[in-house]
């Protein structure tokens, strides 16, 4: 495969995840909004801007932190290059470009995304019309997900749009998990502290997890049993595991020439999220470990750009 | 104004002509709501499949659909046998003349064509001297347009040997057709075209660099998705399986041309290229061009890489070589030529600029390197204050003009909004050429869908037709 090929259908898979994310986030955001003591709200408010590092451009153009100017900025905002419509036109854009490698019905679907997201205008995303864009915006996500899975050949152009899937979900979940454990426990004396029943299950929504942490451990929602699940738990598909699973699994069926560093890399951070303890991550400091990971995640996506895609 | 012309579904008496008579007989007994319903089931098709072109200068978008009517064109096969045979020779003497100009100039020394119209013309490229190329052949694609005049004889209007497109839709006409109509094709053998991509690909293999020895590994190049015609380009190498490159996916290493794959740099044989000569390679022609690769033409000299079609083809296509066709045919082939040139004056030439301007309301001028129905004057299409203008602009720069009587293309039944009405139609066959000369029987045929209009071209509101070759 062309590495130019390979390049825009690793990237188209990352917006549209990335899209999903922005949502998730925003509406986990919007949730929270009207919850706690000022200072928490405000706190609440500017995670979006700390989990994406987009602060400095938010407050140069919009002055005042809002919850209708941050879903102005996160999800119509053409000048913002992670907004959701800036995500959704980027990934219909690379598939544009290689719609005769991705199968029509991959194409169709980002198509008929973006010329609705270009419809959409910010009266419909007040209040209650916020969470059902949110909503639109998870579902084209999955459906995008779907239609891939259920029609492209398993091959090359399938490898790299799930480990462009896996590897931008894996930055956005460590991202959440760090920032909002950091707002909801200052300091890790406080684990097993005063705990926000409605905060923790805000963050679990925000990655579809409350069932599954119901699930996994019948229990009531301790903050290092979050952290735990998020990070480790390779049966829950937006953990840090299960998503360097995923991205090990298409790697390896992927031959390349010198592809030695990305495969080494990737084989790495999977054993290392395969024998880790929860218990060791915290003696160590969540938010060390966390930042670690993101490092990591960054270094993998560099060498598999380096190795497959053609960037120097 | 509506001239005479010559209808090829009907005798002057009115009566339709046999190899018409099966399409006739399914039109008369088929309800025109049916028809009119199949017509806009096409047209969705069209527009789910994606099948578009950009138009240069639509403000409107980028990307609209061409006009599919779905009335098939009918050809009877022995006229056809005599068109292919025509097309063949015509296009070997074509690429024998090309070998020629760039080698011994035997036909200039002869004093058949002026040298300095030869070699000083803009797409004369002088890096192409002395190169010999596989089999001889520099326009491997070539499509060459035909009429047909009042006198129901063909006659060449163009010939177009640098990166003539629309085989794509002479294809996807057809795919259309047998979907929406199975029951006409029972009706009548329809001589198949669908093998167009398997031969397009056996003839990009036969022009690899002899020297291989291994299967030559071939890609088309497009410009990218902008350009009018990359549907076509992304269709024709999906058809043939094989990659879809741009400039930046391909580089040259020691005269060798590489693509960027995920497995590494891959060796690249034959370039079926769908490019310019300008902007092929910024460090032999054109400095700014993005579009092409460093070192290409290094690469093509060094023999390490074939072009499909060949750099330098331009200078036999254009209005100004056009007169000189018949005589290549006699000068290197040694045969009387099969297929008509139409009538040309060159306007350069002070006889023939003096009858140009005292016929211009008769006559069609044009310019020797203007396509797409763009610049050019239909004097009894137009005013008189066209043809005025026209005529400063002609005496402005006589030599850029050829002249030629208005041609009264024929007629073939189209569905238009009061339902079947006859329309000008033209043809276009695709011929390659690789080890042998062939081509499939059809080719794309445009129609003008304004009542009485001649210009046919996609960008100005033409439209196509399945074209059938039947028994």
């Amino acid at each position: 495969m062309l590495s130019r090929v390979a390049d825009r259908i690793f990237w188209m898979s990352r917006q549209m995840e990335r899209a999903e994310n922005m949502a998730r986030i925003l509406g986990v955001t919007s949730d929270l909004a009207v919850f706690g003591t000022r200072e928490v709200q405000q706190q609440n408010l500017i995670a979006p801007l700390t989990i994406t590092d987009t602060g400095e451009d938010f407050f140069a153009r919009y002055g005042s932190l809002s919850l209708k100017n941050l879903i102005e900025f996160h999800a119509l905002d053409a000048q913002n290059p992670s907004s959701i419509y800036s995500c959704l036109r980027l990934a219909r854009e690379s598939a544009h470009e290689v719609r005769w490698q991705i199968t029509s019905e991959m194409w169709e679907t980002l198509n008929a995304t973006w010329i609705e997201m270009r419809g959409i205008r910010r009266e419909r995303l007040d209040g209650a019309g916020a969470t059902s864009f949110f909503d639109w915006v998870k579902e084209r996500s999955h459906l995008f997900r779907g239609v891939t899975y259920g029609t492209i050949v398993r091959g090359e152009a399938f490898d790299f749009s799930r480990i462009g899937t896996f590897l931008e979900r894996a930055d956005n979940t460590a991202r959440i998990l760090d920032v909002k454990y950091h707002i909801l426990l200052p300091s890790v004396a406080d684990v097993g502290g005063a705990l926000d029943y409605y905060q923790w299950t805000a963050l679990l929504r925000s990655v579809s997890s409350f069932e599954t942490y119901r699930t996994l451990y019948r229990d009531q929602i301790l903050p290092i049993k979050v952290a735990e699940l998020l990070i480790l738990e390779r049966r829950m598909p937006r953990s840090l595991a299960a998503c360097l699973e995923q991205i090990t699994i298409a790697l390896g069926r992927i031959r390349g020439q010198q592809d030695a560093p990305a495969k080494r890399l990737a084989s790495e951070l999977n054993a290392r999220l395969t024998h880790a303890h929860i218990e060791e991550i915290f003696q160590d400091g969540l938010h060390e470990y966390l930042e670690k990971c993101l490092e990591d995640f960054a270094a993998l996506g560099v060498r598999i750009q380096r190795s497959y895609l053609g960037a120097a | 104004m509506e001239r005479h012309h010559y209808d090829e579904m009907r005798e002057p008496n009115g009566e339709v002509r046999p190899h018409f008579q099966p399409l006739a007989d399914w039109l008369a007994e088929t309800p025109a709501a049916r028809v009119a319903e199949k017509r806009r089931e096409a047209d969705l098709l069209f527009h789910r499949v994606g099948i578009t072109f950009a138009v240069y200068g639509d403000k409107q978008g980028d990307e609209r659909l061409i006009p599919f009517d779905i009335v098939p064109r009918v050809i009877p096969k022995t006229e056809w046998e005599a068109l292919e045979r025509g097309l063949k020779q015509r296009v070997a003497a074509l690429n024998r003349f090309l070998h020629d100009i760039y080698h011994d100039q035997e036909i200039l020394k002869a004093g058949k064509i002026s040298a300095e119209q030869v070699t000083m013309h803009d797409a004369y490229q002088p890096v192409m001297r002395g190169l010999d190329l596989p089999n001889g052949v520099y326009s491997h694609i070539a499509g060459i347009d035909l009429v047909r005049h009042e006198d129901g004889l063909w006659y060449v209007l163009e010939d177009n040997l640098r990166t003539p497109s629309g085989v794509s839709y002479m294809l996807e006409n057809r795919k259309m057709m047998l979907r929406l109509f199975p029951e006409l094709f029972a009706r009548q053998p329809v001589q198949p075209v669908e093998q167009y991509p398997a031969l397009l690909l056996e003839t990009l293999r036969a022009s690899a660099p002899p020297r291989l020895r291994r299967d030559p590994s071939v890609v088309v190049l497009t410009p990218g998705q902008h350009n009018s015609a990359y549907f076509e380009h992304a269709f024709l190498a999906q058809q043939m399986g094989v990659e879809l490159v741009e400039g930046a996916d391909l580089f040259v290493k020691d005269d060798y041309v590489y693509m960027r794959a995920t497995t590494g740099a891959q060796r690249v044989d034959v370039i079926y290229r769908r490019i310019d000569d300008a902007f092929l390679d910024p460090q032999a022609f054109r400095p700014d061009s993005v579009l092409g690769v460093p070192g290409l033409v290094a690469a093509y000299r060094a023999g390490n890489v074939s072009l499909a079609n060949a750099i330098g083809t331009g200078v036999a296509d254009d209005k100004s070589i056009y007169p000189y066709v018949p005589e290549m045919i006699r000068f290197y082939l040694g045969e009387e030529p099969l297929l008509s040139n139409v009538q040309t004056w060159q306007c350069r030439d002070a006889e023939d600029l003096k009858y140009v301007l005292g016929h211009l309301d008769e006559l069609v001028v044009k310019e020797v390197q203007g396509s797409g129905g763009y610049g050019m004057l239909v004097g009894p299409a137009s005013t008189k204050a066209q043809i005025k203008a026209f005529r400063a602009r002609l005496l402005a720069n006589a030599g850029n003009y050829i002249a030629q009587p208005t041609l009264s293309l024929s007629t073939c039944p189209t569905f238009v909004k009061r339902g079947i009405a006859p329309r000008h139609v033209d043809l276009r066959p695709f011929v390659l050429s690789g080890k042998e000369v062939r081509l499939v029987p059809g080719g794309l045929t445009r129609v003008a869908l304004k009542p009485g209009s001649l210009v046919v071209n996609s960008s100005q509101g033409g439209g196509t037709k399945d074209t059938w070759v039947v028994d």
